[in-house]
């Protein structure tokens, strides 16, 4: 964990409720899975985002805007400076999979677009399913294209095929040995009671966010663990909902 | 500048300490700085069997705070001995606070005793103000004749000195401190937090799993202030003042209220940091007082 003050280089809008924050610092050694917080002026606890993308000194996370923070967020404007801490939680891992499937549930497929890149750079190119409630939600979709083999749902059916992202992957014959989900609890819940053999990456309100309070410890098959520090990457097998 | 004080005979190089549960076993925050710049610490409530807590949601923010009701989450008293206290004894060197929950005297009891031997504590802190544990904690602090009862109990088994932690969510705290005092308690600690709640907008429904927890933060810190201030009118024994410390400015006042030593809570939890630059800036603030001696302003408040 590291604190730093880190610079606004961007922050648009993907959508309606989506954005994307571009942020550049000193030395960001992070990974996919892994998050940062932020601290925002007038609220108290810092937010927990996951990492998006990270090149070099550059930091992208996409944020959805769900409450009083996140849209305080979408005010920020290029070259404010943010204290951020980074290098917070535990990563993916890779290693398990040689056909993997990374399936995200709305603003959860942020997190698995660093985590396609990463497959990119060791040769293996994913299967990418991402749910979202309808068109609008949408984002990334071109960039994901360019990593992987991308199936998008909608709820609504307004794009892509009808349905949720548990739904198709009961129904569509998708060749894959281990997956790497991230949304809803409800959605990573129907995934774990589905298919053990799969990665997910949980959310949990934060006070701290590296280990300090013990505020996000949920339990796990192996005892307590803290979603900031152990997670926020868990096994599917591991979880107990 | 002089930023020593001395607490049962045992002296701090400064009197800020992390609080209780902000900090858990100190060793994770050795990664960001040397804690050998802290006047002690307070370890994570320790029970007697390890304990999981509360399901989540534990935490709810507001506006000058938090509240937290992680219902009291420790590895048990045998783990902290034989594990974490070890791992935090490499990266600080001084002796730190033990700080002991509870459900029941002889609970309380055995968790002090298993203390005695342990080297790295020179005090061990009697939480009997934590609201987020049913049947336990804040009840044994809310009543001041089952509080000097249990105190009176610990105290036969404990070869260390006795703080006891208390609860600001009683009408009279300072009856509450001498019934303690009473007891044989070496010196006392507040506040701890103030139970609080939060509603989900949208559902209607408390936020906090278990309805209500304890509030904390900035927001909490004149309330601290008039009760150390009430408690020191009350009692003779040693202080140590919490509740929204921020600054070295906050210690300096905390201590003008009665504080001998101050603990640091829920800052270090939104600022890594905060501790480590609350005992930097202390002297700079001290010269700009012009405090040369930090123990002569101890009570400052009360002089006539
Ligand atoms: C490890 C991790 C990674 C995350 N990654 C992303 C991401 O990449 N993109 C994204 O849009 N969101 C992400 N989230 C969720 C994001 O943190 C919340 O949406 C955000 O904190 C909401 O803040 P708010 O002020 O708008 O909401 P409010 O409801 O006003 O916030 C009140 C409090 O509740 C907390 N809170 C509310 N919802 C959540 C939640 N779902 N998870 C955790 N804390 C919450 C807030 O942090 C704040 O402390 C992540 C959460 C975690 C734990
Ligand atoms: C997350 C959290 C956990 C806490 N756990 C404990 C505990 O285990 N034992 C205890 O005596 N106090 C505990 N406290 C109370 C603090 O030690 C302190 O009394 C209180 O937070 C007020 O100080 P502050 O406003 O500086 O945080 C906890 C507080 C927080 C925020
Ligand atoms: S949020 Fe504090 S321990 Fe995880």
């Amino acid at each position: 964990m590291k604190e730093q003050n880190l610079k606004v280089v961007s922050n648009k809008a993907l959508n309606d409720s989506t954005y994307e924050l571009v942020l550049k610092g000193g030395d960001i050694n992070m990974s996919s899975g892994q998050f940062v917080e932020i601290k925002l002026d007038n609220f108290y606890l810092r937010r927990p985002f996951s990492v998006a993308k990270i090149q070099k000194s550059f930091l992208t996370i996409v944020y959805k805007i769900v409450g009083q923070g996140t849209k305080e967020m979408t005010k920020i404007c290029e070259n404010d400076n943010l204290s951020v801490l980074t290098e917070l939680g535990n990563t993916f891992d890779l290693d398990k999979a040689k056909k993997p499937l990374l399936i995200g549930g709305g603003i959860g497929s942020a997190p698995l677009f660093q985590l396609a890149i990463e497959f990119n750079e060791r040769g293996i190119r994913p299967t990418i399913l991402l749910g979202f409630r309808n068109e609008a939600e949408v984002f990334y979709l071109e960039k994901f294209k360019k990593l992987g083999d991308v199936i998008v749902a909608t709820d609504d059916g307004s794009f892509g095929e009808m349905g949720n992202t548990v739904s198709i992957l009961k129904t569509k014959k998708i060749d894959f040995d281990c997956y790497y989900a991230c949304g809803p609890m409800m959605m990573l819940k129907a995934l774990a009671e589905y298919n053990s053999n799969g990665q997910l990456s949980l959310e949990a309100r934060m006070a701290c966010g590296f280990g300090a309070c013990m505020g996000c410890s949920i339990m796990t098959k192996n005892g307590a663990k803290r979603v900031c520090k152990e997670g926020p990457v868990f096994s599917a097998d591991e979880v107990v909902f | 500048m002089n930023t020593k004080v001395k607490l049962f005979g045992h002296e701090l190089k400064n009197p800020i300490i992390p609080a209780s549960g902000t900090f858990g076993f100190g060793y994770e925050f050795a990664k960001l700085y040397d804690l050998n710049i802290l006047g002690s610490m307070s370890l994570k409530g320790t029970t007697l069997e390890p304990r999981y807590g509360n399901p989540l949601p534990r935490i709810a923010e507001c506006p000058a705070g938090l509240i937290n009701a992680i219902g009291l989450q420790n590895p048990g008293v045998d783990k902290v001995l034989s594990e974490e206290i070890p791992k935090l004894d490499k990266v600080y060197s001084d002796k730190v606070i033990a700080n002991v929950g509870g459900h029941s005297v002889s609970e309380y009891v055995e968790t002090v005793a298993k203390f005695n031997e342990c080297e790295k504590v020179f005090a061990v802190e009697l939480n009997i103000s934590c609201p987020n544990v049913k049947g336990g904690g804040m009840a044994f602090g809310t009543d001041p004749k089952i509080a000097e009862n249990l105190v009176k109990e610990v105290k036969k088994h404990s070869l260390k000195p006795i703080i006891v932690k208390l609860s600001p969510n009683v009408t009279d705290i300072a009856e509450i401190a001498k019934a303690v005092c009473g007891g044989g308690a070496d010196g006392v600690s507040l506040i701890n937090t103030l139970v609080g709640m939060r509603f989900d907008l949208r559902t209607g429904r408390p936020i906090i799993s278990v309805g209500s927890g304890g509030y904390s933060g900035v927001g909490v810190y004149p309330v601290a202030l008039r009760m150390v201030y009430q408690v020191y009118k009350a009692v003779s024994v040693p202080i140590i003042g919490m509740g929204g410390v921020s600054s070295a400015y906050d210690v300096i006042e905390m201590m003008y209220a009665g504080a001998t030593a101050v603990m640091v809570g829920s800052q270090n939890l939104i600022e890594p940091l905060a501790s480590k630059h609350i005992a930097e800036q202390l002297p700079r603030v001290m010269e700009e007082l012009k405090i040369n001696r930090l123990e002569d302003i101890i009570g400052r408040a009360h002089n006539e």
